[in-house]
C-alpha cells in the first residue's frame, strides 16, 4: 500500500503525479485444515489497486479489509526473504515482487501455493521437506586445518567462481516449479543443487567431494532433465540449471 | 564417534535417505549422450546403406538381407546398433517410469515388463545376427528361397 495518501484533501495536489488504479479479481486456491471436510477451493476477491501495487499488497489489502482468514506467508515484502513464493498466473513467482499491472489485471490473477509440497493452509505450504533436501547437502564451509587468526583470504576470480548461486534466498520457487520433484518430491530439487554449488566452487571449502558424493545419489543430481523450469522460476536470476549442470561436470570429472 | 555423542541437531543430522553410492546413475547419464551420438551415425549409416546405395530400396529382400547378415562387418555394425539401441532406450524409458509412476507397484510392474522386452529383443535379436543361415541344411526345397539353387 504504498503511494497511497490517507488524507482525502490531498488528492487535489497529488493529482499531477496520481497513481492511476484500477480493480483487479484474485482467484485464490483455498484450504482450511480446520473445515469439517477439509478441501481445496477457489474463491474469487476483488479488490481496488494502483498501478504500483504487487500481488502482495492485493492479498494484504484481501486480508485486512474483507477476509482475516486468508493465510499466506511473507516477511520482508522486498524480494529478500523469500517466504512468499507462490504459483501466481501459473508461474512461480515471489508475491512480494509480482506488480498487478504486469499481469494483466483485465482477467482474474489466479494464486496458488507452490506445487510439490504439503499445503497446510491456503498459500502456506510446509516447507520441511525443502529444507530437509538443503541441510542434506551440509550448506556450511567444510575448512579443515588449524583455524587462521585472519580472514580465510580469497581472490576476486575465485569468489566470482560461485556468484552466481550465493544469491540464493531459499524461497522453493524454483523446486516447487521442477516437474521431476512434483512426482515423488523424493528429488534433491534445483535449490538443495544450487547451494551445494555455492560451496563446492568455493576455494575455501574442504567439503566437496563429500557434497558431490550425497548429490552423486540415485535422487540427486542425475535425475534433472534439464527442464529449465528452475530457472525461469527463479526470482533471484540465478542460472539454476546451469549451477546444476556444473555440478553434473564436476561428478564426471571426479569419476575419470 | 565418542558414545556420549550429544544430539546434534540439524544440519549435522544423518541423513534419511539411503545412499546408492556407486557411480550408476552417473555411467547412465554418460552413457545416454555417448550412445546417443554414436546411434546418429550407425543408423544414418544403416539407411544410407539400405536406400541410398546401389538399387535403393528395391534392393531390399531376403536375398540382401541374407547377403549383410553374412558379412562379419554388417554383423558387428548390427549387432552395435541392436545393443546400443536397445540399452539407450530401455533407459530412457527406465527414467520416465521413475519420472511418472509414483506407486511402487506400477514402478515394478511397468520396469519389469521393460525389462523382459528388453531381454527378449537382444537374446533374438542377437540369436539371429550370428545364427542366421538362408539355407539351413536339410529343409525341404520348396521352403528355401532362390538365392539357395544359385
Amino acid at each position: 500500500m504504498t503511494a497511497v495518501l490517507e488524507n482525502p484533501e490531498a488528492d487535489a495536489a497529488t493529482e499531477v503525479g496520481a497513481v492511476p488504479s484500477f480493480d483487479v479479481t484474485l482467484r485464490v486456491r483455498r484450504f482450511n485444515p480446520e473445515a469439517d471436510e477439509p478441501e481445496a477451493y477457489w474463491e474469487e476477491f476483488t479488490v481496488t489497486a494502483y498501478g504500483t501495487d504487487r500481488v502482495l499488497d492485493a492479498l494484504h489489502k484481501v486480508k485486512w479489509e474483507t477476509d482475516g482468514s486468508l493465510t499466506f506467508r511473507r516477511s520482508c515484502a522486498h524480494g529478500i526473504c523469500g517466504s512468499d513464493a507462490m504459483r501466481i498466473n501459473g508461474r512461480n513467482r515471489l508475491a512480494c515482487k509480482a506488480l498487478l499491472k504486469d499481469l494483466d489485471p483485465a482477467k482474474p490473477i489466479v494464486v496458488e501455493p507452490i506445487k510439490g509440497l504439503p499445503v497446510i493452509k491456503d498459500l502456506v505450504v510446509d516447507m520441511e521437506p525443502f529444507f530437509a533436501s538443503y541441510r542434506e547437502i551440509m550448506p556450511f564451509l567444510v575448512a579443515g586445518g588449524p583455524e587462521p587468526s585472519a580472514e580465510r583470504r580469497q581472490s576476486p576470480a575465485e569468489r566470482e567462481r560461485y556468484d552466481d548461486t550465493t544469491k540464493c534466498i531459499l524461497c522453493a520457487a524454483c523446486t516447487t516449479s521442477c516437474p521431476v520433484f512434483w512426482t515423488d518430491g523424493q528429488y534433491f530439487g534445483p535449490a538443495a543443487i544450487v547451494n551445494a554449488h555455492r560451496f563446492i566452487f568455493d576455494s575455501r571449502d574442504e567439503g566437496g567431494a563429500q557434497r558431490l558424493e550425497i548429490l552423486n545419489d540415485k535422487e540427486g543430481v542425475w535425475r534433472c532433465r534439464t527442464v529449465f523450469n528452475c530457472s525461469e522460476a527463479c526470482p533471484r536470476g540465478i542460472e539454476v540449471t546451469k549451477a546444476i549442470q556444473e555440478v553434473k561436470r564436476a561428478m564426471i570429472t571426479r569419476a575419470f | 564417534m565418542a558414545a556420549t555423542a550429544p544430539d546434534i541437531a540439524a544440519p549435522r543430522a544423518p541423513r534419511n535417505r539411503r545412499t546408492t553410492r556407486t557411480n550408476w546413475e552417473l555411467y547412465g547419464w554418460l552413457f545416454m549422450r555417448a550412445s546417443g551420438v554414436l546411434l546418429l551415425i550407425l543408423i544414418f549409416g544403416h539407411l544410407f546403406v539400405n536406400l541410398m546405395t546401389g538399387d535403393g530400396i528395391q534392393q531390399i529382400d531376403f536375398a540382401f538381407v541374407a547377403g549383410k547378415l553374412s558379412s562379419p562387418f554388417w554383423q558387428t555394425w548390427d549387432l552395435l546398433m541392436l545393443w546400443l539401441a536397445m540399452i539407450h532406450g530401455t533407459n530412457g524409458v527406465r527414467t520416465i517410469i521413475n519420472d511418472y509412476a509414483e506407486r511402487i507397484g506400477t514402478r515394478v510392474v511397468l520396469k519389469s515388463a521393460l525389462y523382459l522386452a528388453f531381454t527378449i529383443t537382444v537374446t533374438l535379436g542377437t540369436l539371429v545376427i550370428f545364427t542366421f543361415d538362408p539355407c539351413p541344411p536339410g529343409s525341404p526345397d520348396d521352403l528355401l528361397p532362390a538365392l539357395c539353387f544359385d
